[in-house]
């Protein structure tokens, strides 16, 4: 309404709108409890509460509404697997989250720029044509491109002979895109929270009550909640959190470190990613270079930025975009990944018989989060694993039967 | 620049060293089933806290053992794996 907006320009007090109401005293019990308010458990929170009818949940978060890996990855959407488990799951996610808005009547500034990924040897080719297959069969827009049509796609980019890994073929995913991964977690939290679910910042599960097998209740730093299901979607932390359930996972912690540049005029529309020499590269809406795609050589829990990760990170970024030697660099920062064997997540049922598992998201959580949400919330509602996700269980690596997309990860391990 | 002391080659840039995974001792081959392997294999501790790990000296191949926080990314101390390793193991004795 041009009113309320002249209204509001006029206004002394600018008043924000409030996305939902912060709950205040925890409850007893609650049916579902979801530790962790990132994209993913305020996805399941909102699946849960809308297509579920369940909606005594609440999400317990010990810091903020996405202040954790939602806040920290590189906001890239794709389904370009290798796999034909990950390329179906991925799939779907992009799916949903062309809809995202209008699902959510919230804009997540879903923009469709597509994404290319580049080979600099026979070998990269070679899997890209095997990627391209798969994906095509899968129904995934996908192919192999050639120099010409690279430097047509990306016109400022390095297509010199004379570079240190010249570039021989690209991998052109037209269903790649970008999100505000903020407004993700904003859209799922206004949602499960404006249908009844809970959401409690600055909540930490300090222990997990189990008897017989079964999780009875969380002790948190404001009290011991009663709960007949957990739902634990905690990246970065998931080790964590799964031992105070007595699970142990396949995981191990790395920072992976991204940077952003200050603002240019838009030139870049796709997203760029080669990891031959470990980046990858996209301009944002609002103009800055988000260079990412750096993990630390060992396991670390702390989010902090090293001068080696940004030397990297610049020299790769400055041999496919030349002209990025003169940027000023804005920000730096690391997250932590939660990377498992075979670079697949662990999804599903637990040995605890109502603790399920949203974990092992490594660089892949924030392009899943909305089939996450809808999987997640199904399993935990039914109680059946929805054949999606049945691959991604953790009693895989019992099995011997791990779903390799190490290949298929565009950051650097 | 990040420094660890090897303990054959003293103080050097930690980035002419290798990460070896997280130190945890064998199960015995004789009695162990394929469940307990893969535990072994792909489970780990993964804690956040002092941990003990593998590291090697790429240049000179040396292995050896270190202690780090894992929070603060403070290496508490580097030692020889024959501090723990003290006893020989006999594999052609296991395989009969």
């Amino acid at each position: 309404m041009p009113f309320g907006l002249l209204k509001y320009g006029l206004s002394n007090e600018y008043p924000a709108q409030h996305h939902f109401t912060p709950a205040t005293e925890l409850k007893k019990h609650y049916d579902v409890i979801i530790i962790g308010a990132g994209g993913h458990g305020t996805a399941i929170a909102y699946n849960l509460a809308k297509y579920h009818g369940i909606t005594n949940v609440a999400v317990l978060e010990k810091s903020y509404l996405g202040g954790g890996n939602t806040a920290r990855n590189t906001a890239v959407i794709r389904s370009n697997y290798l796999t034909e488990e990950g390329v179906r799951f991925y799939r779907e996610s992009v799916k949903l989250y062309n809809n995202l808005s209008n699902e959510f009547n919230y804009n997540v500034m879903m923009e469709n720029r597509g994404q290319l990924t580049l080979a600099h040897s026979d070998a990269a080719i070679r899997s890209f044509r095997w990627r391209a297959e798969v994906n095509q069969h899968m129904g995934v827009r996908s192919e192999l491109v050639d120099r010409q049509t690279i430097a047509d796609l990306v016109p400022n980019l390095n297509m010199s002979e004379d570079s240190r890994f010249p570039i021989m073929a690209g991998l052109w995913h037209a269903d790649g895109a970008t999100a505000r991964h903020d407004a993700v977690a904003w859209g799922y939290a206004k949602g499960a929270c404006e249908r009844g679910a809970e959401l409690h910042q600055l909540t930490e599960v300090e222990d997990i009550e189990i008897d017989k097998g079964r999780v009875t209740a969380v002790k948190t730093n404001r009290g011991r909640v009663e709960c007949g299901a957990v739902v634990q979607a905690v990246a970065g932390a998931s080790s964590v959190v799964a031992k105070k359930a007595g699970i142990p996972l396949p995981i191990h912690c790395y920072p992976l470190q991204a940077m952003v540049t200050q603002p240019y005029k838009p030139i870049l529309t796709p997203h760029v990613s080669s990891p031959h020499v470990h980046v990858y590269v996209h301009q944002t809406s609002r103009g800055e270079f988000v260079i990412g795609g750096g993990s630390d050589p060992y396991p670390l829990y702390h989010t902090r930025a090293t001068l080696d990760q940004r030397e990297s990170l610049s020299a790769a970024a400055m041999e496919l975009f030349p002209f990025l030697a003169q940027a000023r660099m804005l920000r730096q920062w690391a997250g932590t990944t939660d990377m498992t064997p075979d670079y697949s997540p662990i999804m599903g049922l637990s040995p605890v018989e109502n603790y399920y598992l949203d974990a092992g998201w490594g660089t892949w959580g924030f392009k899943a989060t909305p089939i996450c949400g809808v999987t997640m919330a199904e399993l935990v509602a039914t109680k059946k694993v929805p054949e999606i996700i049945k691959p991604f269980a953790l009693e895989r690596f019992y099995n011997f039967e791990q779903i390799n997309e190490a290949g298929a990860t565009a950051a650097s391990h | 620049m990040k420094l660890l002391t090897c303990p054959l080659n003293g103080q050097r840039n930690i980035s002419e060293f290798t990460y070896g995974g997280e130190y945890h001792p064998m199960p015995d081959p004789n009695s162990t089933d394929s469940r307990k392997w893969a535990e072994h294999v792909f489970f780990h501790d993964n804690a956040a806290g002092v941990v003990t790990e593998w590291w090697c000296h790429t240049a000179s191949s040396f292995w050896f053992l270190a202690e780090r926080n894992t929070i603060t990314d403070q290496i508490i101390r580097t030692f020889e794996a024959s501090e723990i390793f003290n006893q020989r193991i006999d594999f052609a004795e296991n395989q009969q």
